[in-house]
């Protein structure tokens, strides 16, 4: 456990030693903040105090942002040759997995954190369900973990970091937009696979405040699914060079 | 603690990169790899570090086996890698705090040894600076430093002088005899005099395999097997003085020295020397004898003849 935490803090901390942090957040809040505020169908519009209109801008936000975060965690490592140094230390690839996971979950939650003057403002003008508003950061976390575990997976099988972000783009880009279009193309069993591997399915039901199991099971696996695939590409440096 | 290889072997594709290597390093043995690039120099280092797994082959590191014991065995290895990877976004102190956790050190005996490990590498005046902004040779130290932080009881170190100055060279070199004398050494190289200065023993490897094994000295005397004296003997005719070393007892070969009338290369027969009758010839014909070298296989030589065919 404490080597995890290790893990975790060294690597938060170099979010902000190579201002990559920084840059994110200015990026993230600046965004999210012009189209919930300032433009298009804004918060004043909708005549209800709801946080929606925020969710749905972060929602896209975070799909671009998470990639830009993860492309380096494992591809930098690899190509500068640290993962050697980091491997034989003390820790178990898992550790170094789940360490580098929680770093960027952290810092996305910091993120988040920055954003709760927008519910005070909302909450101050009307009446906010804070039950939905939970619920909604609850599954701006849980997708931001399946699209970190997605990320981890492409910045380990390369050591170049473009290429990891590309890549982690183009398989969220399925879950985030394709499989949900494919759904209602669909019928019968194929419609419905496409309508329960979809992103927005599973984001949405959650951050309208109901909280499913089906929709848990989901993100947990992805994450699980990503780190475990995470870990199995990381251990393939014993079959080849 | 002692390291035991029995029969290693890694294999990348269809390719050999070590190829059934077995030896054993003792407590407080310093000892070199040395071997042409592409030896399988560091695909050794990085299966007794654990960083890859063996294709065949047991390493067993203070009699426990490492792939049943990684976990407990890792904490014992200190490694400097090839190239000498490190953070450069990270301060020099943020890094070593940040591998001395991770090595398991108590909180309360992280800075003690954060502090010990900058005097010993002598990073001070830069400890303050991110890795990125230090010189090649202080980062070297860094490397040196993380090596060491936890009192690893067995060093592992690729290359460690490579991109240092010689000032910096001689330093290092004296940091791993002294270290060397509680600690099991293992380290490469391809500079053979730095083998000489530092190491106990020497092990040559060339394509995967072990092709010697011993102290410098054992291995010059396999190489050559017998004893090269130049002489040079004044005052005397040149041919005359030729027939007379050819017939010495212990002399199995004379040649002159690159055409010169005064200089011979006597070789002696294996497991005698010359030099006394050589001495007492001059003294019965009263020529002048005013160098007698005895002439070493220079390492260089036996790297050669071992590595190359």
């Amino acid at each position: 456990m404490r080597t995890i935490w290790i893990m975790t803090k060294r690597e938060f901390g170099s979010f902000f030693d190579s201002l990559i942090a920084y840059v994110m957040l200015i990026l993230f809040l600046g965004i999210s903040g012009f189209f919930t505020w300032l433009f298009g169908t804004d918060v004043f519009l909708i005549g209800q105090a709801s946080l929606g209109a925020f969710f749905s801008i972060a929602y896209w936000t975070l799909f671009f942002f998470i990639p830009a975060l993860t492309m380096r965690l494992l591809a930098e490592e690899i190509r500068s040759g640290t993962i050697e140094l980091l491997l034989t230390r003390a820790v178990t690839d898992r550790q170094v997995i789940i360490g580098k996971f929680l770093s960027t979950l952290l810092l996305i939650m910091v993120a988040l954190a920055f954003t709760v003057p927008y519910v005070i403002t909302i909450g101050s003008i009307g009446n906010l369900d804070v039950g939905a508003v939970i619920c909604g950061y609850l599954g701006l976390i849980l997708m931001s973990g399946a699209y970190i575990s997605i990320g981890m997976w492409a910045s380990s099988i390369t050591r170049n970091q473009i290429v990891a972000y590309l890549t982690a783009l183009f398989i969220g880009i399925f879950f985030h937009l394709f499989f949900g279009m494919l759904a209602s193309g669909f019928r019968g069993f194929t419609g419905r696979l496409f309508h329960s591997l979809s992103m927005r399915e599973h984001f949405d039901s959650i951050s309208r405040g109901v909280l499913d199991s089906g929709d848990l099971v989901y993100f947990l696996s992805l994450i699980v699914l990503g780190l475990f695939l995470s870990e199995v590409s990381l251990a393939r440096r014993n079959l080849q060079v | 603690m002692d390291i035991r290889i029995e029969n290693l072997t890694k294999k990348y594709g269809g390719q050999r990169a070590v190829d059934r290597i077995s030896f054993e390093v003792r407590t407080g043995e310093i000892v070199g790899f040395l071997g042409p690039n592409g030896a399988g120099k560091t695909t050794t280092m990085r299966m007794i570090t654990g960083f890859i797994a063996p294709t065949e082959g047991n390493i067993y590191i203070g009699g426990k086996l490492l792939e049943d014991h990684a976990d407990e065995i890792k904490r014992h290895i200190g490694y400097l890698p090839e190239n000498n990877p490190l953070y450069p976004d990270m301060p020099v102190i943020d890094y070593l705090e940040y591998v001395a956790g991770l090595q398991g050190i108590p909180k309360e005996e992280v800075f003690p040894r954060i502090i010990e490990m900058i005097r010993i590498t002598g990073l001070n005046p830069e400890k303050h600076k991110k890795i990125g902004e230090l010189s090649k040779g202080f980062r070297q130290r860094v490397g040196l430093a993380q090596a060491m932080i936890h009192d690893p009881d067995i060093l592992i170190m690729d290359e460690p002088t490579s991109g240092l100055d010689p000032n910096q060279i001689v330093e290092i070199r004296k940091l791993i005899r002294e270290l060397g004398r509680h600690k099991t050494v293992i380290l490469s190289t391809h500079i053979l005099p730095e083998v000489e200065a530092t190491c106990d023993r020497i092990l040559i490897i060339n394509r995967g395999k072990i092709v010697a094994d011993g102290t410098s000295g054992l291995l010059r005397k396999q190489a050559s097997g017998a004893e090269i004296l130049r002489v040079r003997i004044e005052d005397g005719e040149p041919n005359t003085i030729f027939k007379a070393l050819q017939k010495l007892d212990s002399t199995s070969q004379v040649g002159f020295v690159d055409g010169k009338k005064d200089r011979f290369e006597i070789q002696c027969h294996p497991g005698t020397s010359a030099a006394r009758e050589v001495f007492r010839l001059c003294v019965e014909q009263q020529w002048m004898l005013t160098e007698m070298i005895p002439f070493e296989t220079k390492l260089e030589d036996i790297f050669r003849k071992l590595t190359t065919n």
